[in-house]
């Protein structure tokens, strides 16, 4: 077997052997990467010799267990293994439908007792595999650092007994949020920052959308899921319409539609309205109804056909569930599309004291003052817009329209 | 696995608040001990008097000082503990969280060492 093929076969199967393996370790992080190590350099030995087996993945898993069970007899005493591993499940022997554990990895990685940051760290580290160079990379922090970090949550993870398992259901839908939470600052950390590796920063997104594909798989009884990944899907799918050859981002209305990924939209809208049915005490979630909004601009064959009506009456929804200023302003921006920019304007007016220091508040109102025909004011907007603005590409774009109205 | 519960709030709030709700608020408490006892979560669990019973004490250079009042001033002040038995740590949470003085201040929650 080329070696190309068998690196290919470890990048897919990694957190799944991990997940399961760690069941198998009570929960010791450390030893089962080590184990899981072992069990593939021990593949890469065998099969190229013996052949690949029929289940890899089976294969896998046994190896990396019999060494877990080989390193913790040699660490402590036979009996103490016996208290500490549940040997009806962990070690039930050779097994052809193999447990899925990547859900119990999740829910311990993104634990409510570690740091938001470090459930980020934790989970790219187990379940998207990136090393500790490329996750302190992405975060532009040194790796020592991050090195740090993940080795304290995993004394953490063992010291304080968070436990390896997906909770009950009645912490389900609260922990289920923070790892969507999870996923998504992945995806943002890929998508906003225009700063940094850009390499790793596409894969960032493509690790979020996997991730999000995993818990639609994993946890098919609810919608938000389903939600997230349309959300993230239908981002992803304007990634390389959204800058231009200068660097300089280019507004949604701007962007060249043609070069829009179809296949993505394409999964994202059916995917939509099933995350949009909500789950049966709560109606359609955050993502799903951000991912409905998304929706609506990814159906618009031209900026001027978008169904701004509707997606006005989604941010209304969306208010309701999380009633932020940041939100009641896109809502402000899309009525100003629907019904007018005056009506607009009132709504982005009310919202100044809040927003005061917030670049895009004031580019908002720029912009409705400047279609209202109010250029003077529309300038005094921009320049308020550009003492709160931080990234260089942003700046570039309000010089622009400030040149354009003064 | 053995947890230490170690309940923080302000001392003033317990001195100001009107008796009769002092009185429910330790009504509260008693009720919380009884049902951990009965759950056979309890390992052992006390209010301390205030702080400013309290006593510091330090050995530097083989020399005791011992000094009035806690180690820091701080807005919260360790009011009792409970110590407690769970599976995990969410088990230790869930019951930390049903402490009365959670509601306003909080509890610290650390696992103890075993060797």
């Amino acid at each position: 077997m080329l070696t190309r093929a068998l690196a290919e076969v470890f990048r897919a199967e990694r957190p799944r052997v991990l997940a399961t393996t760690i069941r198998a370790t009570n929960g010791d992080f450390d030893l089962a990467e080590e184990v899981v190590q072992d069990a593939f350099a021990e593949a890469i030995a065998r099969w190229p010799v013996e052949g690949a087996p029929a289940e890899p993945r089976a294969w896998l898993i046994a190896v990396a267990r019999h060494k877990a069970i080989d390193a913790i007899r040699r660490r402590i005493k036979l009996r103490a293994i016996v208290a500490a591993v549940d040997p009806g499940e962990a070690f039930a022997d050779e097994p052809v439908a193999v447990p899925d554990d990547r859900l119990r990895l999740m829910f311990t990685c993104c634990h409510p007792a570690l740091a938001r940051e470090t459930q980020v760290a934790m989970t790219l580290r187990t379940l998207a595999g990136l090393t500790t160079e490329e996750i302190a990379r992405a975060f532009l922090t040194s790796t020592e650092a991050m090195a740090q970090r993940i080795v304290r949550a995993k004394a953490k993870i063992t010291a304080a007994g968070i436990p390896y398992e997906v909770p009950e259901a009645g912490q389900l839908p609260a922990r289920l949020d923070a790892v969507m939470a999870v996923v998504y600052l992945v995806f943002n950390e890929g998508y906003a920052a225009t700063a940094g590796d850009a390499w790793i920063r596409r894969d960032l997104c493509a690790e979020a959308i996997r991730l999000a594909r995993l818990l639609v798989e994993l946890v098919p009884g609810t919608s938000e899921p389903r939600g997230l990944l349309a959300l993230l899907l239908l981002h992803d799918a304007r990634r390389d319409a959204r800058v231009d050859a200068a660097g300089d981002l280019v507004l949604l209305e701007e962007q060249d539609r043609a070069r829009w990924d179809r296949a993505a939209i394409a999964e994202a809208l059916a995917l939509v309205p099933l995350a949009l049915g909500g789950d049966a005490a709560s109606g359609p979630g955050a993502y799903a109804i951000q991912a409905a909004i998304a929706a609506l601009h990814a159906q618009a064959a031209r900026a001027e056909d978008t169904d701004w009506p509707q997606i006005a009456a989604l941010f209304g929804e969306l208010h309701a569930r999380q009633p932020t200023a940041i939100v009641a302003l896109n809502r402000a921006v899309a009525i100003a599309m629907a019904h007018g920019p005056a009506a607009g304007l009132d709504l982005v007016d009310a919202l100044r004291a809040e927003l005061d220091t917030y670049h895009l508040l004031h580019a908002a109102r720029a912009d409705l003052l400047r279609r209202l025909g109010r250029p003077a004011e529309a300038a005094a907007a921009y320049r308020e817009a550009l003492r709160h603005v931080g990234s260089s590409p942003e700046r570039r774009f309000l010089e622009r329209r400030l040149a354009a109205v003064a | 696995m053995q947890y230490l519960l170690m309940i923080y709030d302000a001392e003033k709030l317990w001195t100001t608040m009107p008796e009769a709700e002092r009185n429910a608020l330790m009504g509260e408490y008693m009720k919380f001990s009884q049902d951990i006892r009965a759950s056979k979560h309890m390992v052992a669990g006390d209010a301390l008097q205030p702080t400013h019973t309290a006593t510091t004490v330090r050995v530097r250079d083989g020399k005791t000082t011992t000094t009035d009042g806690p180690f820091a001033e701080t807005r919260e002040q360790l009011g009792g503990y409970f110590l407690i038995e769970a599976k995990d740590l969410d088990e230790a949470t869930m019951i930390a969280a049903k402490i009365p003085s959670a509601r306003f201040g909080s509890i610290e929650v650390r696992p103890v060492v075993r060797y």
